[in-house]
């Protein structure tokens, strides 16, 4: 990638959080201001990437395949084969020269811009994901994104904005897969918006394995129209310092929301998970559960915001995050929140954070295993419910391999 | 097979076994009885060398190694096990997982070569039969949305999978109906020989109609106040606890 001065980034002229905001309070991002970032552009001649990339998607199961480098839509590198007509599965860029109209109606609708961060990803970005699923439509097989991220010599600042659009009765399942290079710092930067139309069911999957000295920072917008379901679940591996934003309205009647989340930390890393679910309107449930299984010096954060607008009544909200410490130097803070302002309503929250549990440790090793083994049992265990809620049989037990390979403990599998 | 000396155990601070003496030879089944809080299954638990529980004085023998040096995954693979009072859910590892591991390491242990699958499956089809157990089960997680009955019996499954040379039951019996007593009884008989031992920690009598010990304990307060045949047992449940404290007392004041 040639240092183009033209793209050289200052984060200094965005007003990025600091601490004193409460939202950021816990995260400080003063580590991703040192360097000096250029902008991720299309590099040319990809093909010699093709088998170099295969490596990195999620196997054993058919998906459509799209690309990013740095935030750039990689045509040649993406397989859309099979995708029945009247879907589109496209680059924010190419979508915008044939469907205006469509993108207009639906880009930036959705999500405000409410940091520094959005604002980057505004005022830079000009590609990223688009998946359009008409009316009536279902997509046969998952489309798989791999985001490849970083450069071997520059500091590279990525910004992809994407955008989910399920109309009416439709439904979609999209596995969004972050990695990088190894290399220099970088940051990665996306904006992702989610319109699930009337009766639509959408599943996003989010997997974050960018390399150690990355940034990654993610606001996920949904709105939902009735009878909706919205399934994300996150899952964080990689990252120095990774902060998501997962937010949905609920905007009208019997829309459901499930907010599912797997976090692991080692080292220094630092992963901050604020979401926020708005029930506007009555008969509406959502649901969440997050894990965070930390290690090293690493440090969580959890956030869940859970409002519930005065008309909302028969609204059924729950959350439970919990945590485990693998070490006595990592560290939680956690905080529910949940404003309540309509009467009929049930609502339920719990946290909880501790060890893995000794009884439990004892009983495993009392069949003669031994305690490393032990000890990755129940860390299985423990993100078991997590991972269970994935619906993609293939996707489950890959992930569990993840677990492992990043806490560097010995791999418990089931066969 | 073991030798308990002098044994003292804490549990917080508190002294709970206040000097054991027993000692269980191949092929006996003997039975521990007591009171609530009497350090039954405080016993049971020293003997698998539960952390939470400290010795603080006293030997324990087994095989002529000494036990108390051992950390707890040493025992179950010289051959002790313990049936827990209160299995263990453990969610995401299915029983096939968690069985193949634990008889593997066993083996290894032992200098004999891991189970092929095969051999694993037909192990697992004959002693999961004894106890009449779903063969579905095996996909499952251990112990997760189980019965009271079923964690018992999956824990006498294990034992009949890892063959151990002392099987120690605490309150195998406790919770359990009478079809389900039955099973597990019968799992247990299976299992005896002439070369392994049972020791069985019980309040009631009722398991000790299916499976007959050799001989019958009594213990309060951290110790073992009187010991004796299968007699013991039915004359405890006429007459109770009070009867042998009374005794006691009168020992004490003699």
């Amino acid at each position: 990638m040639g240092n183009d001065l033209l793209n050289m980034i200052e984060l200094r002229d965005f007003n990025l959080p600091t601490t004193k905001n409460e939202d950021w309070k816990y995260t400080n991002v003063a580590p991703i201001m040192k360097y000096n970032y250029v902008l991720g552009t299309s590099l040319g001649n990809e093909d010699h990437l093709s088998s170099v990339l295969d490596e990195y998607f999620f196997q054993d199961f058919d998906y459509y395949k799209v690309v990013f480098i740095n935030g750039i839509f990689a045509g040649k590198l993406s397989d859309l084969t099979g995708l029945e007509s009247g879907i589109i599965v496209d680059s924010l860029s190419n979508f915008q020269k044939n469907n205006s109209e469509l993108l207009s109606k639906h880009l930036n609708k959705y999500s405000a811009i409410d940091n520094g961060f959005n604002e980057l990803n505004n005022s830079l970005s000009s590609d990223g994901l688009v998946v359009y699923v008409p009316k009536g439509k279902v997509v046969d097989k998952p489309i798989q994104v791999l985001y490849f991220n970083g450069d071997k010599t520059e500091n590279v600042l990525s910004v992809p904005k994407n955008l989910i659009i399920a109309e009416e009765n439709s439904q979609v399942s999209i596995i969004a897969n972050y990695h990088g290079i190894k290399g220099k710092e970088y940051l990665t930067n996306v904006v992702t918006e989610v319109y699930a139309g009337k009766n639509s069911i959408v599943d996003l999957y989010k997997i974050q394995l960018e390399e150690e000295n990355s940034f990654h920072i993610e606001k996920v917008q949904a709105y939902q129209e009735s009878n909706s379901l919205f399934n994300h679940y996150n899952f964080t591996f990689g990252g120095s310092i990774t902060r998501n934003d997962i937010n949905t309205c609920l905007n009208d009647e019997n829309i459901e929301s499930h907010f599912y989340g797997l976090y692991l930390a080692h080292k220094n890393q630092h992963v901050d998970n604020h979401t926020f679910v708005d029930h506007a309107m009555p008969n509406c449930m959502s649901n969440e559960l997050y894990k965070g299984i930390l290690d090293g010096e690493s440090r969580g954060v959890f956030n869940g915001k859970i409002l519930v607008r005065r008309d909302a009544q028969k609204t059924n909200a729950y959350q439970s995050n919990k945590a485990v410490l693998l070490s006595k130097s990592a560290v939680i803070d956690t905080k529910p929140q949940l404003e309540i302002f309509a009467d009929d309503v049930k609502c339920s929250h719990g946290a909880a954070v501790g060890q893995l549990d000794e009884d439990s440790e004892f009983y495993i090793k009392s069949r003669g295993i031994p305690q490393d083994i032990a000890k990755s049992m129940l860390i299985r265990a423990f993100a078991a419910d997590v991972i269970e809620k994935i619906k993609i049989d293939e996707l489950r037990e890959q992930i569990n391999h993840l677990v492992f390979e990043h806490l560097n403990r010995v791999e418990v599998k089931n066969n | 097979m073991l030798v308990i000396k002098n044994l003292k155990a804490n549990v917080e601070g508190k002294e709970i076994l206040k000097g054991i003496n027993l000692e269980i030879k191949a092929g006996e089944v003997h039975a521990i009885m007591g009171p609530n809080g009497s350090g039954k299954s405080t016993l049971a638990n020293v003997l698998a060398g539960n952390g939470g529980y400290e010795v603080t004085e006293g030997e324990i023998y087994f095989e002529g190694k000494d036990l108390v040096e051992l950390a707890p995954e040493d025992r179950a693979r010289e051959g002790v096990f313990l049936a827990f009072q209160y299995p263990i859910e453990i969610p995401g590892i299915s029983n096939a997982t968690f069985l193949k591991t634990a008889l593997n390491e066993v083996r290894k242990y032992n200098g004999q070569p891991e189970a092929t699958p095969k051999e694993f499956m037909e192990l697992l089809r004959e002693k999961s039969g004894v106890l009449g157990m779903d063969p579905q089960f095996i996909s499952r997680s251990v112990n997760v949305g189980f019965s009271g009955g079923e964690k018992k019996r999956n824990e006498i499954l294990q034992m009949l999978m890892l063959q151990p040379k002392l099987a120690l039951l605490d309150e195998t019996d406790s919770g359990l109906d009478i079809d389900a007593l039955k099973i597990v009884s019968s799992g247990v008989n299976v299992f005896k020989n002439k070369d392994n031992a049972v020791l069985l920690v019980t309040h009631y009598q009722r398991l000790l109609n299916y499976i007959v010990p050799d001989f019958v304990h009594v213990l309060s307060k951290g110790r073992i106040i009187k010991s004796g045949g299968k007699e013991l047992a039915l004359e405890l449940e006429e007459k109770g606890y009070d009867w042998i404290k009374n005794d006691e007392l009168i020992e004490e004041n003699v």
